[in-house]
């Protein structure tokens, strides 16, 4: 049995890719069409990835108010792309295989986030403390990542300047089928670990009394994670409060943490949000640069409204 | 059979537990008791694998609990913590249906919902399966978290400070409870107690610990006496007998 909530999710989500797709078609449809197509995928998938690592980063740590990028997983990620143009240069980086740089990105930021952020779960933190640690994780990386901008070659800089805002008018199509392929694949892992999932979101003694290998697990979660947002940073830039945007909606509508509808919930709204955030401003409004900033907007509103209530619990 | 050998614990400079041996063989209950910071909970957190073994070893029915994939334990012991923090947004029947996850890793089977509604049942939840956990009083909670420890059907159950929250009522209702369990169903019940009195009037063996040690084993016949309290907590505890069970009265000012 399918919850009537997902239905209702799962049409929204169709008819705001229909729309997307065929309001305002002018000129060469073939070609319109195609370009259309790859940039709606690119959406999609950065809006799935960007969902579905939040969930899963909550679950982990206990905690719904800490995102990937709230803890400066995207800062990371972004650090460790500069740190490879500093390290080559300007010129060897945009000559690399985009594919191979993005394989070599992935795997830095798994590693930096395993070294990061598992000492932190492992010493079990209040979140108070996590959310603090993030936001220096995240200043300490973003202050590296200017000041290698700052030593470096202007050409350089501009090669890497190029990668460090959100943008969702200038997806970068080149990396879309690897991407596509990663997220498929982490897509797959969570569905496949639904339930343990649902398991580890009782906490870490329970999680054990029941089987569940607390590390194992958690290393797993998070390699998943850090790949996600590798994903989704390469593809569109960082953004800050957009998963947590995605899952505070989605819990709102299916009233419930467990996985197998969660999961399902939050990537469709994700869709919702950003396909249909995207042909509201690029078709309707006329002005796509703005997406970015609205849904960031909306979820830094989210996230203030969320610790304003944890702190009145 | 839990087969305890030789276990020391220590966080920093504290040992919390020193070259504790004691076995305890399937079937009855047996009471853990002991001033606070006797080291309890730490024994029954090591038993249950959620602390790392640092000396000594443990195993249960000859499976050591070190070595043994916690799949196979989670099958063969559940533990109930003291404090427990789950999710709010469950209903009782989700959190106890959790207990069947070492069997059927969250799909649920006919036999599971069998043994949940018998869990439900006998721990007095039946009425309040449908709600949410976060709408129950702290007693209710956790006679749920009992439930679903006991839904886990495991031949071995630790439980940590089990009547915590509990009014008179339920607190004997729940010791019953686990009486019936360990006699009809064979269940080997290890539980921490503070009241002496439950464990004198429902356990088959106490187990008395003190700085990390086991300072009492035996019959509560044997434990339940004035000199034997008076060594394990320190201070002088009359003990009477009424009807032929031996009562403690730590009440006098």
């Amino acid at each position: 049995m399918i919850d009537r909530r997902l239905v209702f999710l799962g049409a929204l989500a169709l008819a705001c890719m229909v729309a997307f797709m065929t309001i305002g078609l002018r000129g060469n449809l073939g070609f319109v069409l195609s370009l259309r197509a790859i940039k709606l995928i690119a959406l999609i998938e950065v809006g799935i990835a960007i969902a579905v690592s939040t969930v899963v980063f909550q679950t982990v740590t206990a905690n719904r108010i800490l995102t990937p990028s709230i803890m400066g997983i995207d800062a990371l990620y972004l650090f460790a792309q500069i740190l490879l143009v500093f390290l080559l240069g300007g010129l060897a980086y945009t000559s690399l295989d985009a594919k191979l740089k993005f394989g070599v990105e992935v795997v830095a930021l798994m590693a930096l986030s395993l070294g990061l952020i598992l000492p932190m779960l492992r010493t079990r933190l209040d979140m108070g403390f996590l959310l603090l640690v993030g936001v220096v994780i995240g200043v300490l990386f973003r202050s590296l990542h200017s000041l290698i901008a700052r030593v470096i070659d202007p050409n350089d800089f501009a090669v890497a300047q190029a990668s460090s805002y959100a943008n969702f008018n200038d997806i970068n199509s080149e990396l879309l089928t690897v991407a596509s392929l990663l997220t498929l694949a982490a897509l797959v892992f969570v569905w496949h670990a639904r339930h343990v999932l649902d398991v580890v979101a009782l906490g870490r003694d329970t999680a054990i009394g029941l089987g569940i290998n607390w590390t194992r697990t958690q290393v797993a979660c998070l390699l998943l994670v850090a790949s996600l947002v590798a994903v989704s940073t390469a593809l569109v830039g960082p953004v800050a409060f957009l998963g947590l945007l995605f899952v505070a909606l989605a819990e709102r509508i299916v009233t419930t943490r467990r996985h197998s509808i969660l999961i399902p919930a939050v990537a469709l709204v994700a869709i919702i949000v950003l396909v249909g955030g995207q042909t509201l401003f690029q078709h309707l409004l006329g002005n796509s640069s703005t997406l970015g900033v609205v849904v960031e907007f909306a979820g830094g509103v989210v996230f203030l409204i969320l610790l304003w209530r944890g702190s009145r619990k | 059979m839990i087969r305890i050998e030789n276990v020391s614990l220590a966080f920093g400079k504290t040992n919390i537990l020193k070259e504790i041996s004691v076995s305890i063989p399937k079937g009855g209950i047996t009471a853990l008791i002991g001033p606070n910071g006797a080291g309890k909970s730490s024994l029954l957190g090591l038993a249950a694998r959620l602390l790392p073994l640092q000396a000594g070893d443990i195993s249960v029915d000859n499976l050591s609990v070190s070595s043994t994939s916690g799949k196979v334990l989670a099958k063969k012991i559940a533990i109930l913590r003291q404090d427990n923090h789950v999710g709010s947004r469950l209903t009782v029947r989700e959190l106890v249906g959790f207990g069947r996850f070492p069997h059927s890793h969250g799909h649920l089977t006919e036999n599971d919902h069998r043994i949940i509604d018998e869990s439900l049942r006998l721990f007095g939840l039946t009425e309040m399966s449908e709600r949410l956990l976060d709408t129950l009083s702290g007693g209710q909670r956790q006679r749920a978290l009992v439930a679903m420890a006991y839904c886990q059907d495991t031949d071995y159950l630790l439980l940590d400070e089990p009547l915590n929250n509990l009014d008179m009522y339920f607190a004997s209702e729940l010791m019953k409870s686990l009486r019936n369990i360990a006699d009809t169903r064979a269940k080997t019940i290890v539980i921490v107690l503070h009241d002496i009195n439950y464990a004198g009037s429902f356990a088959d063996r106490i187990i008395a610990m003190k700085d990390g040690q086991v300072v009492a084993d035996g019959k509560p016949a044997d434990i339940m006496t004035e000199t034997a309290l008076g060594g394990i907590y320190g201070f002088n505890i009359p003990v009477i007998s009424v009807g032929g069970q031996p009562i403690a009265l730590p009440f006098r000012r």
